[in-house]
């Protein structure tokens, strides 16, 4: 994929989807399956108020459009793409007030479906936050649903 | 005490109310969401009110998945502290009318939680209910059922597993 067709599809994406716009999420990187997202900190997420910490369902949900993000950016994939199921390990809180970046790799695609892996970080990328495993649907042009 | 005399209708009604509300209002995520909880005895229905901003793909349109596993989440953990807190109340251990988040008890931790998106979310609201398969005294597993117009047409089902406040929290 050439870097300009890369960079529209970073600003289109996320500009298409009003909930990952209303969560502020950013696209950094994008191509050939591979996708990178940040969301900031913001107490409008947090998931338990004695501690800060950004509920577990607003990194799904980052980690979830990161994952459609790499399928679709996948040579072998289109444009629309829908989650099937998706995994999600969470291994430690995100530290409340750092941003959380998410980097999914759709690593096979068969015909009709797109297999994913993600990866959510805070600033200390040593540590992973969660991990996620999905299946999102390949759309093929022309075919019915 | 007169253990024969039933407390008043509206002193139990109001306390198990003023209870869940406390609960739901202590997650701002779910205010966030727009994610409100009905009660029936101590049945608790989530409901994740329709909202533009919610919506993962316009072309369809159809509510993001995120969205939706972020609110069967909500669901399961909700109905999770509720079943403790239940006890908690109706034993007298806490007192309803000065709960806060302060004083209310630690949330479960999510462990792990495997959505299934079985159909497109509509823009329209959604519910969901959580049933606890098993709550031992560090884990639990709990399901969660979502639909939208019919109850038995789910739009998306999720099974997590939870680490429990420990007593000493």
């Amino acid at each position: 994929m050439d870097e300009d067709r890369k960079r529209k599809l970073a600003r289109q994406f996320i500009e298409s989807i009003p909930h990952a716009r209303a969560l502020g999420m950013e696209l950094t990187e994008i191509g050939d399956g591979e996708a990178v997202i940040t969301m900031p900190y913001d107490t409008r997420f947090v998931g338990d108020p004695s501690t800060g910490v950004i509920h577990g369902g607003a990194v799904s949900t980052l980690m979830d459009t990161c994952g459609g993000a790499a399928v679709v950016s996948h040579p072998a994939a289109h444009a629309g793409t829908a989650t099937i199921d998706l995994r999600i390990d969470y291994m430690r809180a995100a530290t409340p007030g750092q941003r959380i970046t998410a980097r999914a790799t759709c690593y096979h695609v068969t015909r009709n479906v797109a297999f994913v892996r993600a990866v959510a970080m805070d600033e200390d990328e040593a540590k992973p936050v969660a991990t996620a495993t999905g299946a999102f649907t390949v759309e093929n042009p022309g075919r019915g649903k | 005490m007169n253990r024969s005399r039933p407390e008043p209708v509206q002193v139990v009604k109001e306390r198990r109310d003023r209870a869940l509300a406390a609960l739901a209002g202590s997650i701002p995520y779910a205010q966030f969401l727009g994610i409100e909880f009905e009660r029936m005895g101590d049945e608790v229905t989530a409901k994740l009110r329709f909202d533009e901003k919610l919506i993962g793909n316009p072309l369809l349109p159809a509510l993001h998945g995120g969205a939706t596993a972020a609110f069967l989440e909500t669901t399961a953990i909700v109905e999770l502290a509720w079943q403790k807190l239940w006890h908690d109340i109706e034993s007298g251990r806490l007192d309803a009318e000065t709960l806060t988040p302060d004083t209310l008890p630690r949330m479960p931790k999510t462990i792990d939680f495997t959505v299934d998106y079985l159909r497109s979310g509509l823009p329209r609201d959604a519910y969901a209910r959580a049933r606890v398969n098993r709550s031992g005294r560090r884990y639990a597993s709990v399901h969660v059922e979502a639909w939208q117009d019919n109850r038995s047409r789910l739009y998306a089902q999720a099974t997590g597993h939870f680490l429990l406040p420990s007593g000493d929290e």
